[in-house]
């Protein structure tokens, strides 16, 4: 096996692994913070809004942890400084 | 002399082309001698000058009473429901972070919906764009908190609890703004990117599943941007008494 099967090889399997573990996390944590915003909701409909604005927030915050590993996937996948660094050598 | 290469706006987006994470800075419409205008800076353009023609369109005649217009309305409703939010989220009366909130919330409305034209690269899925307007709100921070707590006020939150937190208090505040920059193009490149994939295997009705949801995320990216941008500037209120 040369460089490139095994850098092309370890980058997609890389990639794979850190969206697909990196995801676990996050959509858990996603899923608790709309179901408790959802309860708060019912048993407070006046407060529905503010409720509905904070949880779009924390979401977006919650969020942010897979987007990383979506970036370093993509990262990973079409701007691999590996796989540059292999074919100019 | 300058070059013009309209035609690589209507590329699509990263079909067929050497796809990258900066790929739509790669693609030159515009170029000089030494330097070139690409299509993220263009499209922002278009974005800024969509903004503009709207806004002057609405204001051209302002009047109150029955004859409003129905443009003037929809404006006005946009702008009280995001003065709300704001006033809201940030305790303040007198709508201080109103002109910041308005202007990136539209700024990423209008560049996100318009990806609904399939040749629009849309300027926020380029990580300049989203680290530039993260460098706004980086620098709206002290601007707002040295207005509201004076200096005092503001460099004493970087001592908050103890004055051992000072490198966790810089690291934290240069942290969380990278990560909304971060965290604005990765939600923008990833609906691109799913669409760009969609079409290279399933080319007429599938994409447009996912480019619908693409314009949910969207509208809801941009009121998450100018709320967090409205919450971070706010975070250092007036000057804390301390109790006895």
């Amino acid at each position: 096996m040369d460089a490139y099967a095994i850098i092309g090889a370890a980058s997609v399997i890389g990639a794979c692994l850190c969206m697909g573990i990196g995801s676990i996390g996050s959509s858990l944590g996603e899923g608790q913070a709309a179901a408790s915003a959802l309860q708060a909701m019912a048993q407070q409909p006046d407060e529905a809004s503010r409720i509905r604005s904070t949880m779009f927030v924390s979401l977006a915050m919650i969020e942010t942890t897979a987007l990383y590993s979506l970036l370093i996937a993509f990262l990973i996948l079409y701007a691999n400084p590996f796989w540059n660094y292999a074919v100019n050598q | 002399m300058p070059q013009f290469n309209f035609a690589n706006w209507l590329d699509l987006p990263y079909v067929e082309k050497n796809i990258g994470l900066e790929s739509y800075d790669a693609i030159k419409l515009i170029s000089f001698d030494g330097w070139a205008v690409n299509v993220t800076i263009f499209n922002s353009w278009i974005v800024m000058a969509i903004i503009v023609f709207v806004s002057w369109l609405a204001t051209r005649h302002l009047s109150y009473g029955k004859q409003v217009s129905k443009l003037q309305t929809a404006l006005e409703a946009l702008v009280l429901w995001l003065q709300n939010e704001a006033n809201e989220t940030s305790g303040s009366r007198n709508n201080q972070y109103l002109g910041m909130a308005l202007g990136l919330f539209s700024f990423i409305l209008v560049a996100n919906l318009l990806t609904f034209i399939p040749w629009f690269k849309p300027p926020t899925a380029s990580l300049s764009t989203t680290m530039a307007l993260a460098l706004v709100v980086f620098l709206a921070i002290p601007y707002f908190s040295i207005q509201n707590a004076g200096v005092k006020g503001y460099l004493r939150k970087f001592v908050e609890p103890i004055p051992l937190m000072l490198p966790m208090n810089v690291f934290s505040e240069c942290f969380s703004i990278f990560a909304m920059g971060l965290r604005l193009f990765g939600n923008m490149l990833s609906g691109v990117m799913f669409g760009a994939i969609l079409s290279a295997f399933i080319p007429f009705v599938a994409p447009l599943t996912m480019q619908t949801l693409g314009l949910l995320t969207g509208t809801i990216q941009a009121y998450i941007f100018a709320l967090l941008a409205v919450v971070y500037t706010s975070a250092v209120k007036e000057e804390i008494k301390p109790e006895i």
